[in-house]
């Protein structure tokens, strides 16, 4: 029999679609996906989601709309799903343990940090290259690093890898940053984290030798090169869109985003819904998020209610 | 519990002497990703009790050994098989795929 409501996702707007959806009797089934618990498992304090008023670690609050999603009765499968048919219905979405069929499909898979598109960057993931500062920057005790980006996250990571890494060095592709005001002052006033303007990374060496030894740079505003040292690369330069499963079944934007109808939750393709950083590419908070997951629910309800008369 | 905990100091016994391919799971306590592909391996060493050892090592309280196979990464998971590091995989890895990779072993 096919599910009333398939979530696939796992990060706030997720969670938050599976808690609704959970709540109003219609026994979500949720697919956790390739990161379970998607962008705030990388991060470390969340400052700004409200009811923490101290703060609190992104994969707890990630683990705790998990276990409230659980609570009223949403059911996880910790897989990635392989396909989606949304041309007939109901719905149907594989995975590795099989097919299922949905009446009605939330899309939740949000957004991963983008690559610098380097074959040396690939070649060194993991030996110096790294997608994940609170993960890794452990590894830079004493070292010296680089973050490339200009942006809330590049500054979050330059001010965390501050902690282990003797100087923190921000490449920046412009001569200025895209930052909030309160994450640039607190990146500037650090004085382990320096800043290179105008400046992009053109090669990571060190593949010879198995781990990143130093970088090529180019500067964008004279196209000189130049080479810098450096034990690690940790980018930060923005996030795509979680959607190559979606392609040619609904309507995306020109940057691979979902494509949402007026203020609502609603795709292309009635009955699929979408919420969180996969229809999202402005604002890109948890917060948002959770929202946005919230109105894929009630949209599904709403959906299924007047299908049934 | 089927895991078995590796230290700096158990390393060379528990894993590089053993007889059954281990599959060593680098791990931290802060690092997010970690409790994600924590309970995926800890499943996994159930089920290949007796074919593949699963280890445990914490890389804050063990860098030696995280240091000596170049683990800059975390969560990092290494195979071993007759002391030898055979395969090595950085990040999250999805449970049906990691299965595949320790049935290639066991």
């Amino acid at each position: 029999m096919a599910e009333q409501v398939i979530i696939i996702g796992s990060g706030p707007a997720g969670y938050t679609a599976a808690v609704y959806a959970a709540r109003a009797n219609l026994a979500p089934l949720l697919f956790s996906g390739q990161e379970p618990g998607g962008q705030l498992t990388t991060t470390t304090d969340v400052e700004n989601f409200p009811g923490f008023p101290n703060g609190i670690q992104g994969p707890e609050l990630v683990a705790a709309m998990r276990a409230q999603a659980e609570r009223f009765g949403t059911r996880i499968v910790d897989e990635a799903v392989t396909a989606v048919d949304f041309s007939a219905r109901p719905f149907r979405v594989s995975a590795p343990s099989g097919d299922f069929t949905a009446k009605t499909v939330i899309i939740a898979t949000g957004a991963s940090a983008k690559r610098l598109g380097l074959d040396s960057e690939k070649a060194l993931y993991g030996k110096g290259v790294s997608a994940c500062a609170t993960c890794d920057g452990f590894f830079f005790k004493g070292k010296e690093v680089i973050v490339v980006g200009g942006g809330d996250a590049a500054m979050e990571e330059a001010n965390f890898l501050t902690r282990f890494a003797t100087k923190v060095t921000v490449v920046v592709r412009r001569d200025a940053l895209r930052a909030s005001k309160i994450m640039q002052e607190r990146a500037v006033n650090n004085p382990k984290v320096a800043f290179l303007w105008n400046t992009e990374i053109t090669d990571i060496l060190g593949a010879d030798v198995g781990h990143v030894t130093g970088v090529k740079l180019r500067n964008t505003a004279t196209g000189e090169a130049s080479e810098m040292k450096t034990d690690g690369v940790f980018s930060a330069i923005g996030h795509e869109p979680t959607t190559k499963l979606f392609a040619g079944q609904i309507e995306l934007d020109a940057k691979g985003y979902v494509v949402t109808k007026n203020g609502t939750s609603a795709t292309s393709v009635p009955g699929v819904f979408a919420g969180g950083d996969v229809a999202d590419f402005r604002y890109r908070q948890a917060v948002t998020a959770a929202g946005t997951g919230c109105m894929a629910a009630l949209d599904a309800e709403k959906f299924l209610e007047s299908e049934a008369h | 519990m089927s895991e078995v905990i590796a230290t700096d100091a158990t390393f060379e016994k528990e894993v590089l002497q053993a007889s059954e391919p281990v599959l060593v799971d680098f791990w931290a306590p802060w690092c997010g990703p970690c409790r994600i592909i924590g309970p995926i391996v800890e499943k996994l060493a159930g089920e290949f009790a007796g074919k593949v050892k699963v280890a445990k090592l914490n890389v804050d309280e063990n860098p030696v050994t995280a240091q000596k196979y170049g683990v800059m990464s975390i969560p990092t998971l290494i195979i071993y098989k007759g002391g030898q590091a055979v395969e090595q995989m950085v990040g999250v890895q999805q449970e049906a795929a990691l299965r595949e990779k320790l049935a290639a072993f066991g």
